[in-house]
């Protein structure tokens, strides 16, 4: 047995141990998903979203009815 | 473009990304944090304004090329919509900046050349506002939108690449590949673009009818006098 390789393989295990756990140790929100709150800034965002574009799409029409009265 | 296909697609796939951006998975970085989700929606903002001002020098080379009115007014709109993205990508950028690299602005290359282009634009506006003649008007200011065009490419693609910068896609390799945009995030990204892109389009062909409407109506008024 060589012991270069198996503590070559060693020092591999343990690096990649500590990358693995270094990812998950980064903070998150995971708490926020957890509890389902993120809906709720989903819904708040996606009102303003659809407020917006619904105002988008009233000028459009509003615009269109102005083109249709102007004389060719 | 007198279709609205495509402004169903723009909402869905930027309803798509505001859900997708929030709730999809994506990858665990320190200082990053929760706010590499901020990547869908600040950076769209510069492509759809990039998208938006190419559209705007391209009509500024067919007015000069045919001296049609039309032109002017599509080149002068599509710059209006591409300073409101910018100006909306300057904002989010100083959010995002507050607090991942400290304060709001550091003089970053990246930041500094997007304000400066910025500004060059500005300047479009103040000079179309400077002048009365409707031609003098229409042929200087699309002379200056291609140099402000031309401007634009060094300050916001070259220098911050060829300078050390926090931003990410700066300092030497360009690309993707500094986006840490793994497929996961890509899936998000790529629509939002899209999205964005035509969303920007849609507020400039609102801009254009817009106008189009008032000269008609200068036009009556002229006739009725």
């Amino acid at each position: 047995m060589n012991w270069k390789k198996l503590s070559a393989n060693l020092m591999c295990l343990l690096f990649s141990i500590g990358a693995f756990a270094q990812t998950q140790d980064v903070p998150m929100a995971d708490g926020m998903r957890a509890e389902g709150k993120i809906y709720v800034v989903v819904a708040i965002i996606l009102v303003i979203l659809f407020g917006l574009i619904g105002y988008l799409v009233f000028l459009d029409r509003k615009l269109t009815q102005l083109e249709k009265r102007m004389p060719k | 473009m007198r279709s609205y296909w495509w402004k169903i697609l723009a909402v869905l796939l930027v309803t798509y990304s505001f859900v997708g951006g929030l709730l999809f998975e994506v990858p665990r970085l320190f200082i990053l944090n929760e706010t590499i989700r901020a990547l869908y929606f600040h950076v769209p903002m510069w492509f759809s304004m990039v998208a938006m001002f190419v559209t705007s020098t391209y009509h500024a080379i067919v007015y000069l090329r045919k001296n049609n009115p039309e032109a002017d007014i599509a080149s002068s709109s599509f710059a209006e919509a591409g300073v409101v993205l910018g100006m909306l990508g300057i904002f989010t950028g100083m959010i995002w900046a507050n607090y991942t690299w400290g304060s709001p602005w550091d003089g970053d290359p990246k930041q500094n050349g997007a304000a400066i282009s910025l500004l060059v634009y500005f300047a479009y506006f103040i000079l179309r506002g400077s002048i009365s003649n409707h031609e003098q008007k229409a042929r200087l200011s699309a002379v200056y939108n291609i140099f402000a065009f031309v401007a634009m490419v060094p300050l916001i693609f070259i220098i911050p690449r060829m300078m050390s910068s926090m931003h990410p896609g700066s300092g030497g390799n360009p690309g993707f590949n500094m986006y840490d945009l793994d497929s996961r995030m890509r899936m998000v990204f790529y629509p939002a673009v899209i999205g964005w892109i035509l969303l920007g389009t849609w507020m400039g062909t609102l801009l254009v009818r817009y106008k189009n409407v008032k000269e008609k109506v200068y036009e009556l008024e002229e006739t009725v006098r």
